[in-house]
């Protein structure tokens, strides 16, 4: 699985980007979101998925069911 | 947090600031600072400031017009939005927002990248020749975004480098970035402390975001404080200035914030700004839905009392949005957007500007000298005192139409002294030459604990509703300073009252306005 940004919540305030380990968040007109195919839910990085633990707006960063969970290496 | 002093040197010049005057004999130009700091000078930096302060802070402040209560009537500043991150949650502040700390809440600014930043500068100083501090104080917070704060930074000294920087943070970064501050010639730099105790700051930020982890509650708190603790001796110790920010919240922080301002004036902050928390539950804060209340004019002004005498106090904050431009109380933004500045043809011609900004120089210092000249003899203080408020549009004098004032100066006048107190914010009442009868309400309630209101001129109808609301109309010092003119209009209602003619009573409180300042 990966991460998605729900894009009607994004504020755009751009904290999750940085935070990002995988440079796997992007801009587009003022809204963020997350490429899935870099997206490693932070695993083997941080406990905690980054874009969830530092986004402003409650459940809008959150898991995309239609990607398998992501295996590390 | 008290070992917090310990180790650091602090430099001789930076040392708190004791003996701060309280009592202000008629210094207070205060206008200015709008708000100025209750105790006139000390707060905004004062007009004449240097006495009380050490005389290399003040020449540092004189000319920032969001320090010196004399000075933003002659230099401009302006912010721009390029930090929309944040770092934090405050229960105050809703981030689809600007940050509330540095702005009323419900604006929206507009975002702009780095590059764009820097081009709006250029095209604002050159248009407006007194515009001589910048800041970056949100959407956000300055220091979460330090990319784009510090090369906002970088390009603007090289290519305006006789602009002031300046930044707001919430201070948990800021130890981080300090260094960094030094690099780039930041002199001011200011921090929103709400509290020094974890127990209070549990209720104000349900969490921080810091060293790749979500933490909540009370221990989000404690790294919080111990941050903003370090960050600011930091700062002192390389002779930074700071100034710290703190809302009141009444019934969480109020009594708290004494502690507060004694904690940031032992490590050395040079001014402490007091503003009221501003909550409707329409801004969609977790306090504006709680139904936590803002403090009454005469709450924010009890708090601000009893820290006098701590850190220099500031009162004339008007919380003006994060892309605001102009002199304060003024905001000129909507010249400068994005489209037309892209229009512009600047070119950046620092002689010019410092050939205008010495001719200010000039006039405020005649400015001044007018100002003592006019300051005659006082009579002797028995301690009565009351608040007046004026309509003025600068200058130190009343000289402003009832009806076209969108803000009054307030002072608390005594036989011997007048202190600029704040400023109240109104709804204007004369819109296209007619007054709006609804608008007089919202007036009186703004400045209802007032015993008179200066001013150039009013018309009959506003003046007969004033005094049926117990507020004295007083047209009869037109375009004479402030001071003066309070003074001698306390001396006459005086003579008044020993003659029997009129009682003296106490005012009540007065509500602070709430909702976005658009300073159209
Ligand atoms: S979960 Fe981690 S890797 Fe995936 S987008 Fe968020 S921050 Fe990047
Ligand atoms: S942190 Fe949340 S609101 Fe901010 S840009 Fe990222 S997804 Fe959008
Ligand atoms: S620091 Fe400013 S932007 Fe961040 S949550 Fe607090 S008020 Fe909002």
């Amino acid at each position: 699985m990966a991460y998605k940004i729900v894009a009607s919540q994004c504020t755009g305030c751009s904290a999750c980007e940085p935070e990002c380990p995988n440079q796997a968040i992007y801009e587009k007109n003022g809204v963020f979101f997350i490429k899935p195919e870099k997206c490693t839910e932070c695993i083997g990085y941080f406990d905690e998925a980054q874009c969830v633990a530092a986004c402003p707006v409650d459940k809008t960063c959150i898991i995309d069911t239609s990607y398998p969970r992501y295996q590390a290496a | 947090m008290d070992s917090a002093v310990e180790g650091v040197a602090i430099p001789s010049r930076l040392r708190p600031l004791n003996g701060i005057k309280v009592e202000v004999a008629g210094q207070p130009e205060a206008s200015g600072c709008g708000s100025t700091g209750g105790s006139g000078k000390s707060s905004c930096g004062s007009s004449d400031g240097q006495d009380d302060m050490p005389a290399e802070i003040w020449e540092k402040v004189k000319n920032h017009p969001c320090y010196s209560e004399e000075a933003h009537h002659h230099y401009a500043r302006m912010h721009v939005a390029v930090a929309p991150a944040c770092n934090i949650q405050c229960n105050y502040c809703n981030r689809k927002y600007d940050c509330s700390n540095e702005s009323r809440p419900g604006v929206v600014s507009q975002k702009l990248t780095p590059d764009q930043a820097v081009k709006k500068v250029l095209a604002v100083a050159s248009e407006i020749p007194q515009m001589t501090v910048l800041g970056i104080a949100g959407p956000g917070d300055a220091l979460a975004n330090p990319a784009k704060t510090f090369e906002t930074f970088r390009r603007l000294q090289e290519e305006a480098p006789d602009i002031k920087l300046c930044l707001s943070t919430n201070g948990l970064a800021l130890p981080d970035y300090v260094d960094e501050i030094a690099k780039y010639n930041v002199d001011h730099v200011t921090i929103t402390i709400n509290m020094v105790d974890p127990a209070v700051g549990e209720k104000i930020y349900p969490w921080i975001f810091y060293d790749h982890r979500r933490i909540y509650g009370r221990e989000a708190a404690q790294i919080l404080t111990d941050r903003q603790m370090l960050g600011l001796e930091m700062l002192t110790a390389r002779g930074i200035l700071t100034k710290i920010n703190s809302v009141l919240i009444p019934g969480i922080n109020d009594e708290h914030l004494y502690e507060v301002n004694r904690a940031v004036k032992a490590r050395g902050a040079f001014l402490h700004n007091i503003m009221p928390l501003i909550s409707e539950p329409e801004h969609g804060t977790v306090f504006g839905l709680t139904g936590q209340r803002g403090p009454t004019a005469q709450e924010l002004k009890d708090v601000q009392d009893a820290c006098m005498g701590g850190a220099n106090l500031m009162r004339h904050c008007r919380q003006c949005r994060a892309d605001a431009v102009g002199l304060l109380g003024e905001d000129r933004s909507d010249e400068f957007t994005l489209d037309q500045i892209e229009q512009m043809d600047v070119v950046y011609d620092i002689e010019k500007r410092r050939a205008y900004q010495e001719k200010v120089e000039a006039e405020r210092q005649a400015q001044h000298a007018a100002k003592q000249g006019a300051l005659g003899e006082q009579s002797a203080d028995d301690g009565m005192k009351v608040l007046v408020a004026v309509a003025t549009t600068g200058g130190g004098k009343v000289n402003q139409h009832f009806g076209h004032a969108d803000e009054f100066q307030i002072y608390e006048v005594t036989a011997s002294s007048t202190t600029f107190i704040g400023h109240r914010r109104v709804d204007l009442y004369c819109q296209g030459g007619f007054g709006e009868d609804e608008q007089l309400p919202s007036i009186v309630n703004a400045i209802n604990d007032c015993h008179a209101v200066l001013v150039s001129k009013i018309g009959a109808c506003p003046r007969d509703e004033l005094k049926a609301a117990g507020i004295e109309p007083v047209e009869e010092f037109a375009h004479e300073f402030i001071e003066k003119a309070a003074l001698t209009w306390f001396a006459n209602y005086r003579e008044r009252v020993a003659k029997g003619e009129i009682v003296h009573i106490s005012r009540g409180d007065a509500a602070i306005r709430q909702g976005a300042f658009k300073a159209a």
